[in-house]
């Protein structure tokens, strides 16, 4: 009688004890800005599919980030930046509680948050996209260009026609195509820079937003007969470009993009146009990489798949949003190391870990996600990383990678991010950091 | 002068694409005084439902009938829901109601099809005419000719259909007046249903054009930005108007993009390009300051 009196007193505690556990759960929160309706509504479908499907992944698989489950928010921005900013707005309190960096996906929503995120001490990441000199960390200690920047990335398409041109593109004339925006005109002092050094001709050619006319642009390229068009495109003027390139009978295979004109969005409604045309990206594409036929299996085997259309499983935006949360996911487990395993971690703690990212290939590796991104290291002076893309070719039907990680030319660029930040600080009367003091 | 010449013809060529939309305001207003502002996403609406449909498994003849079928009812549905309640209300209620619908619209296609950008191949190879390149040296494609010979077919049709028959007439006298013509035995609803449907068949042949030339994606709906000059242009009320206005933009916008950055260059310094964006509207504010009605639209005069 008293040996069940004291099984059922431990049996009665441990269900407490449970039961406070379970309640304790650490939950680590992500605010999503997404964007899956509007002009640009197919992009992030893919993209934010991609994103919350590794989220989910982590939780089935692995129980979340050291036992942390993580959840998210998300909310419609439409790629508009005054929808952008009521959204952080709505997620930003969720987030003062623990938060993993927010992604606003668009350059404009980025450059307006960028001073409202270092306020609220919420780190933010701009892969691929946004202000670019916020690799300048001394700076801009809550913003993160991860990855690699415009400048950096223009730089590689040189190198890689360089490398082409058998080393040498003294006297080769080179078109820039670019969207008349913010996004579009990023890379052009990086190009200039590089023209002066490797002495080609650079001519400069806007196209008005959104770009879905472009047969001007398209003649004065037949006139001025360049070697190469370097292209900075996005959504309609994706495809525009490639179409009108045909019609002028310039060879696409002529034609580098930059990564966000290098998606099967791009290219599939371009029909045969399309077909040898080349871009810039971090991510592969495709169903072999093993953590992309891992999520398949694992999350939409557990029905709790993200994209309604599973054929976009694969794409180059799908893999890129399973890349980028890749990333946040590594920040978590960085700033556990050190803030305490198993806790959920504070914006600030997930800026110190954003800054401390050590991701090798051996660690890429061990997620299933070589080729899915390049190896990352970032620091207080560096919050790009790496700065690599490879090139990929359109075959007709699928994008297939032609070149080994291109690094840009760091020596060149670098300097330009370091003056046009110090500026910023004068502007804004921002006192930069000591990076040599930062660990 | 080649290249002088290769830039004024393809833009020619293009200022007919803006025509193909353009043409499906004039109906619009000409049946009710109201600037359709969802005619964009009518476009989108048309092109969506033919890949659609061949996504289906529909061939292209096929899909293409089809969404004829979805632009007539949709038009008669716009009449039955939207319109008839607004009867004898002033314009702007029109347009105001003209703004849900493109945002309606915008919501449900691709709730309907998907929203992903697709492919639409029409046959039409969009390359240059050998003969021609090889002749003069010049760029004109298969493709923007024979859209530039449906625009020319669709403006002869509508133009005939407008003076000759008794529904054009019709159609006119609402536009003048909807209580005056309701009067006289005019059948508004009808006039309107049909209205509605023509300019669905409008925007399915821009669609078509636009989306093959293109691709079909969300962005056919800017295809609306340009026809406000070229309406401003031609006159709202013209149907040759819509086609004239068009060319006058495509050939006037492709040229100042060649020839005006280099001067303003000169003037200023600075890189300027990529003006085509808002040269069109420049040219529109000029011609509001001197001909407000257009080209070919109909002067409004009240009398008092």
């Amino acid at each position: 009688m008293f040996k069940s009196r004291k099984s059922v007193s431990i049996a009665a505690v441990s269900v407490v004890l449970l039961a406070q556990g379970a309640l304790a759960a650490e939950e680590q929160f992500f605010p999503i800005t997404s964007y899956r309706v509007g002009p640009y509504g197919a992009n992030g479908q893919s993209f934010f599919g991609g994103f919350v499907d590794y989220l989910n992944y982590v939780n089935i698989k692995e129980g979340g980030v050291n036992g942390v489950k993580l959840v998210w928010e998300e909310c419609e921005t439409e790629y508009n930046n005054a929808k952008g900013i009521e959204c952080y707005e709505r997620l930003k309190d969720k987030a003062k509680v623990s938060s993993g960096p927010i992604h606003p996906m668009s350059t404009g929503i980025s450059y307006a948050l960028i001073e409202k995120t270092a306020a609220d001490k919420i780190p933010m990441a701009m892969v691929g996209y946004g202000r670019t000199d916020a690799v300048d960390g001394s700076v801009f200690p809550y913003a993160f260009p991860l990855v690699t920047t415009y400048q950096m990335q223009a730089s590689a398409i040189v190198k890689f026609i360089k490398e082409k041109e058998k080393g040498s593109l003294a006297g080769k004339k080179i078109v820039f195509l670019y969207h008349d925006s913010a996004y579009g005109k990023e890379p052009i002092v990086a190009l200039q820079e590089e023209a002066k050094l490797n002495k080609f001709e650079l001519t400069v050619i806007p196209v008005a937003h959104p770009g879905n006319e472009q047969g001007a642009q398209w003649l004065q390229i037949r006139q001025e007969k360049p070697d190469y068009v370097v292209f900075w495109g996005w959504g309609v003027m994706n495809q525009t470009a490639l179409k009108a390139a045909q019609k002028v009978g310039f060879p696409r295979e002529k034609m580098i993009g930059s990564w966000w004109a290098g998606s099967e969005e791009d290219t599939v409604p371009a029909g045969d146009a399309a077909k040898g045309y080349m871009s810039a990206t971090w991510n592969v594409a495709g169903k072999n990489v093993p953590l992309i036929s891992d999520i398949e299996k694992v999350v939409y085997g557990a029905g709790k798949g993200n994209l309604q259309d599973t054929s976009k499983i694969g794409t180059i935006l799908y893999n890129r949003g399973v890349s980028v949360a890749v990333l946040s996911v590594e920040a978590i487990r960085k700033a556990q190391e050190k803030y305490g395993k198993g806790k959920a971690m504070t914006g600030e703690q997930v800026r110190w870990a954003m800054e401390n990212l050590n991701i090798s290939n051996a660690r890429l590796k061990q997620i299933g996600a070589v080729d899915l991104l390049p190896e990352i290291k970032t620091s207080c002076d560096n919050h790009e990383g790496s700065g690599q893309v490879k090139i990929q070719q359109w075959d007709g039907t699928k994008w297939v990678v032609v070149s080994n990680w291109i690094e840009g030319n760091k020596a060149l660029i670098h300097p330009l991010f370091k003056a046009s930040a110090k500026q910023y600080a004068t502007e804004k009367g921002i006192t930069p950091r000591d990076c040599s003091k930062e660990s | 002068m080649q290249f002088f010449l290769e830039v004024l013809i393809g833009g020619l060529l293009s200022g007919v694409m803006y025509a193909l939309v353009a043409l499906g305001f004039v109906l619009i207003y000409k049946a009710s005084g109201v600037f359709n502002f969802a005619q964009g996403a009518m476009v989108y609406l048309a092109a969506l439902s033919v890949v659609g449909c061949m996504e289906k498994g529909a061939p292209l003849w096929l899909a293409i009938l089809l969404a004829f079928v979805i632009m007539t009812l949709f038009g008669i549905a716009t009449e039955k829901f939207v319109l008839r309640k607004l009867v004898n209300q002033p314009p702007i209620a029109l347009f105001m109601a003209t703004i849900g619908l493109a945002f309606f619209i915008e919501g449900l296609a691709p709730m309907l099809f998907g929203s992903e950008p697709r492919a639409l191949d029409l046959g039409i190879v969009d390359e240059p005419i050998p003969a021609i390149l090889d002749a003069w040296g010049i760029v004109i494609s298969k493709f923007d000719l024979v859209a530039a010979g449906v625009a020319a077919l669709l403006v002869t049709t509508l133009a005939l259909f407008f003076q000759y028959t008794r529904i054009g007439r019709a159609l006119r006298a609402v536009a003048d007046d909807h209580q005056a013509a309701l009067s006289i035995g005019i059948p508004l609803q009808h006039i309107w249903a049909i209205v509605w449907g023509i300019a669905g068949f409008v925007a399915l042949v821009a669609g078509l054009m636009w989306g093959a030339r293109n691709g079909v994606q969300f962005a056919l709906t800017f295809t609306a930005l340009k026809a406000l000059p070229v309406l401003i242009i031609g006159g709202f009320t013209s149907v040759p108007g819509a086609i004239v206005g068009g060319l006058i933009i495509g050939a006037s916008e492709k040229l100042a993009e060649i020839y005006l950055p280099p001067v303003m260059q000169s003037l200023f310094g600075g890189n300027f390009g990529g003006i085509e964006g808002w040269f069109p509207y420049v040219l529109a504010l000029f011609f509001l300051l001197i001909r407000p009605e257009g080209l070919f639209g109909e002067k409004h005069i009240d009398r008092v």
